[in-house]
């Protein structure tokens, strides 16, 4: 069995490096800087993507571009008036539809949900989730723009994104629902609370914050997504709040104005991707600001 | 008000779990089972539409449907292996770009950054994440494509290109609306999906590995290469296959930057071509007859199919290795 | 015989020269170490003598600091994110805290086997063992089964694992077995020291007493460090024992070190004799 060093050899070993150890650490070296380089280059994109936004888009912005509707092809002017208000009223619908669907659902999983189905339910919402849009899109028109309405509306495009909204929603509400500590169900039962008080009156509440964020959250993907609303709202160069008409939509406005070989119409396009994504920073912000604003106070 | 009587076997069943009497909780009850079901109405909704409208297609061209490329609404012969090709093509670029990438980025995030440092950078990178399918789009289109098109390709071009076997990979003109051009932004799509996973699978590894390995003399490299990533693994396949499911299903990004005018497979990377998603985006409104209707719905099937199956599979190899479900984490915000 | 008393508040003073028949040199010498978890100071002004190829207990009660000191012996305890240590540990007359010393050498020269048995699950048991030896290179082609073997009887774990080393995972066996791989892992590098922070507290007596047998063989050619909770298994298995033990303001200090023996049956402090008489802790 061999011994152990002598003293000598291991204060060498302490104080030399061996040769195989140099390139060790030289491969620990060459490690540490690619991924170094990987995390300056994920950021560095991100940073090249909204700064080009702000730089393209600032141009375009003006009174005109909130307030007035597209003009014809090669005329120079007009704004995207109509598809801002087109996407709050879709986002709206969108979340009436949603909003109360995915509690509703993430109240059942939480609260209720023991067996064989609520697993299914849990996965089939995983399941949506992961399902690529423009697929939404065609199930919701050959529901609703095909058979039901007969043309392309606002309201199918509601519908599609409420699809969208539902399983971010039930998400983020189960989690926070399991959050709240079963000792404040137990003590309000105990009380001879009924079930269904106890969730709408002590469990939800508690919850608010969490919930709000979920649904915050899930407005603003809902608010960027645009494959879906081509297929159903189609979109609207005109001011339309009727919801059985065709409606205009930010995204699918950009997505116009972008194929146009006009510069004009391009820089439009840029100004409309501007305002989206102060929106959507504008929502996420917000729910960041509900979070901290909840645990600030408690 | 409280019926222990039947469901439930310990405690919690009584907070929750099937229970309550009173008619104010069985309206209650009711209400939270519809909205329940309300979900997999909708997926059978989904699948039972999509099905009942490509069934002609279907029927008419069976399996032929994926193995011939010719698209021609006016003869009505539809084959859809061109933009299988290319969704296949794109999707496996993303994902060998932004795969070591992604993972890195993790890597730095939970093993090589201080906190203070990590959670902006990880916060950074989830942002990506947020930025909608069309703004890719628009800057892919008027900043990456003609990127690629006035540098990058042509360098490609000199260097690879002569190379034997890949170079047929990059060959022929470089217009800038190609299939390479889609799988880049496809890349940066997915990046925030591998790191963010990535990331949670590598908080999952127990420290006692990591230490064990350091204990016999590693350097932090050899330490994540020998003990960290092989038991993460399969997690980190999830976390790759998850971020291909996502870019499977990306159309307004791809649609503005993969060209949408070849049918053509060819072996070039710089060659045009459609995707699933970007073939349906483009062409749903123009179609007038109903079996080319049925040929796009059927496009739909296929794509609802592989992303669904996806997802299943990567969510599998995730939970193996975080031992819970994965939820928030693969969406964006 | 090395005894260092050290009393609070009071500078620490040089230990008095061996005194017995076979006084043992000792391997490693830790002067004034203290160590911290970002401002919180965990242990305060160390020093005591380890002695070569002998047994050294550390015990006292949870909070004292003795898995940190013990992480300091092979500078583990600046792995953890905020931690550092300062101070003097001597092997072989060369401080491993120079700057000119890199922490991976030290680990291979200073081993450990942890409290939880942590093989790698995703590699055999044979992997395992010679997962160190395939870092470090020391060993000629063809050597690697033989030096695995060793390894493995030296750690009593060969006989259990022969007929399956290359198949089964490390993850496999039973968590006695899984302390008997890690300590057979360790072993395979040949370590001149061996840290061993409390390695039988997540196991049954049965296996604990494995491992003590196992101890005592090794000490022959090792030098061990082993720190406890445990003051029956300290009496059986060390030759000498340090006392830890923190004060209201949660710092570690040493209260006394000794032969076990003497610690054991005829301590100088009063607070060495309320730990063992358990009065406290």
């Amino acid at each position: 069995m061999a011994t152990t060093a002598p003293p000598a050899a291991v204060a060498s070993l302490l104080l030399r490096a061996q040769p195989r150890d140099r390139g060790r650490q030289f491969a620990d070296l060459v490690a540490t800087g690619l991924v170094i380089v990987s995390a300056v280059v994920g950021v560095l994109v991100l940073v090249a993507i909204l700064a080009y936004v702000a730089i393209n888009g600032l141009p375009a912005l003006n009174f005109a571009f909130f307030t007035e509707r597209p003009l014809p092809p090669g005329e120079v002017g007009g704004g995207v008036a109509p598809a801002i208000v087109g996407t709050l009223m879709m986002l709206a619908t969108a979340g009436l539809i949603g909003v109360p669907i995915g509690i509703g659902t993430a109240i059942y999983l939480a609260e209720y949900g023991r067996g064989g189905f609520a697993r299914t339910v849990s996965f089939i919402v995983d399941l949506i989730a992961g399902l690529p849009s423009i697929v939404i899109g065609v199930f919701v028109w050959a529901w609703l723009v095909r058979s039901v309405v007969g043309h392309f509306n606002g309201l199918a495009g509601g519908v599609a994104l409420a699809i969208v909204v539902i399983p971010i929603v039930t998400r983020t509400v189960e989690e926070t629902l399991r959050l709240v500590p079963d000792p404040l169900r137990e003590a309000s039962l105990a009380l001879g609370t009924p079930r269904w008080k106890t969730i709408m009156r002590i469990v939800l509440p508690t919850a608010r914050a969490g919930i709000m964020t979920g649904v915050v959250l899930s407005l603003a993907r809902a608010g960027g997504e645009t494959a879906p609303l081509l297929l159903t709202a189609l979109g609207n160069q005109f001011f339309s709040l009727d919801l059985l008409q065709p409606m205009a939509a930010l995204p699918v406005q950009i997505y116009n104005y972008a194929r146009a070989p006009y510069p004009d119409w391009q820089v439009k396009a840029w100004g409309g991707a501007l305002i989206l994504i102060v929106l959507i920073a504008a929502l996420s912000g917000l729910s960041r600001w509900i979070l901290t604003r909840r645990f600030g106070r408690t | 008000m409280l019926t222990t009587a039947d469901e439930g076997l310990d405690d919690r069943s009584l907070i929750h779990g099937r229970g309550g009497g009173d008619t104010g909780d069985r309206i209650f009850h009711a209400l939270v089972l519809i909205a329940a079901a309300i979900i997999p109405l909708t997926l059978a909704g989904i699948v039972v539409l999509l099905l009942l409208d490509a069934l002609p297609a279907l029927s008419r061209y069976g399996f032929g449907f994926l193995a011939s490329s010719t698209w021609d609404p006016v003869t009505e012969k539809f084959g859809a292996a061109a933009y299988v090709f290319g969704t296949v093509v794109t999707s496996l670029i993303a994902l060998i770009l932004a795969t070591p990438i992604g993972v890195a980025c993790a890597l730095f995030i939970a093993e090589y950054a201080p906190r203070r440092l990590g959670e902006p950078v990880g916060f950074l990178i989830a942002l990506l994440a947020a930025i909608p399918s069309i703004i890719y789009g628009l800057w892919g289109f008027f900043i990456l494509a003609p990127a690629m098109r006035s540098a990058v390709e042509p360098f490609l071009k000199n260097t690879l290109g002569n190379v034997p076997v890949i170079g047929a990979l990059f060959s022929g003109p470089a217009v800038g609306r190609d299939l390479l051009v889609a799988g880049v932004i496809l890349a940066i799509m997915i990046l925030p999906t591998i790191t963010t996973v990535s990331r949670e699978i590598l908080r999952a590894v127990p420290n006692t590995q990591r230490e064990g390995m350091l204990a016999l003399g590693a350097t932090r490299c050899e330490t994540i290469q020998k003990a960290v990533l092989p038991y993460a693994r399969s997690g980190i396949a999830g976390a790759a296959i998850l971020g291909l499911a996502r870019a499977l299903g990306e159309t307004m990004a791809v649609t503005m930057v993969i060209g949408n005018s070849s049918t053509q497979i060819r072996a070039s990377l710089f060659t045009p071509g459609y995707t699933l998603a970007s073939a349906i985006a483009n062409q749903f409104t123009e179609a007038d007859k109903a079996i080319y209707f049925s040929a796009i719905v059927e496009l739909a099937l296929v794509l609802l199919l592989v992303a669904g199956a996806m997802n299943v599979v990567a969510r599998l190899l995730v939970w193996s290795v975080a031992r819970g479900p994965v939820g928030s984490a693969t969406r964006a915000g | 015989m090395i005894g260092v008393q050290v009393p609070r508040e009071t500078p620490v003073t040089t230990p008095p020269a061996a005194e017995t028949e076979s006084g043992p040199e000792p391997r490693v010498v830790v002067r004034d170490l203290n160590a911290w978890y970002g401002t919180h100071q965990a242990i305060a002004r160390i020093s005591l003598d380890i002695a070569a190829k002998h047994v050294t207990a550390i015990i006292g009660p949870s909070g004292c600091g003795k898995s940190t000191f013990i992480r300091c012996l092979n500078r583990m305890h600046e792995v953890t994110p905020t931690a550092r240590a300062q101070g003097s540990v001597e092997l072989d007359g060369v401080n491993i805290y120079a700057p000119a010393v890199d922490p991976v050498r030290v680990r291979r020269v200073v081993g450990m086997v942890f409290q939880k048995p942590n093989p790698f699950p995703m590699m055999t048991i044979f992997d395992n063992v010679v997962a160190g030896l395939l870092l470090n290179g020391q060993y000629r082609r063809g050597e690697i089964d033989t030096l695995a073997e060793q390894a493995l009887r030296q750690a009593a774990l060969w006989d259990e694992v022969k007929d399956v080393w290359k198949k089964a995972s490390g993850a496999s066996l039973s968590g006695g077995q899984q302390q008997r791989l890690c300590i057979a892992r360790t072993l395979a590098v040949r370590p001149e020291i061996i840290l061993m922070d409390e390695p039988c507290s997540a196991l049954d007596p049965i296996a604990t007493y494995r491992i003590e047998e196992l101890i005592g063989q090794l000490k022959e050619e090792f030098t061990i460090a082993i720190v406890t909770h445990n003051m029956q298994q300290a009496s059986r298995v060390s030759d000498y024992t340090a006392f830890m033990l923190a004060e209201e303001d949660r710092i570690g200090r040493l209260v006394e070190f000794g032969p076990t023996s003497k610690i054991f049956t005829n301590p100088t402090e009063r607070r060495t004799e309320d730990y063992i008489t358990g009065r406290f802790g």
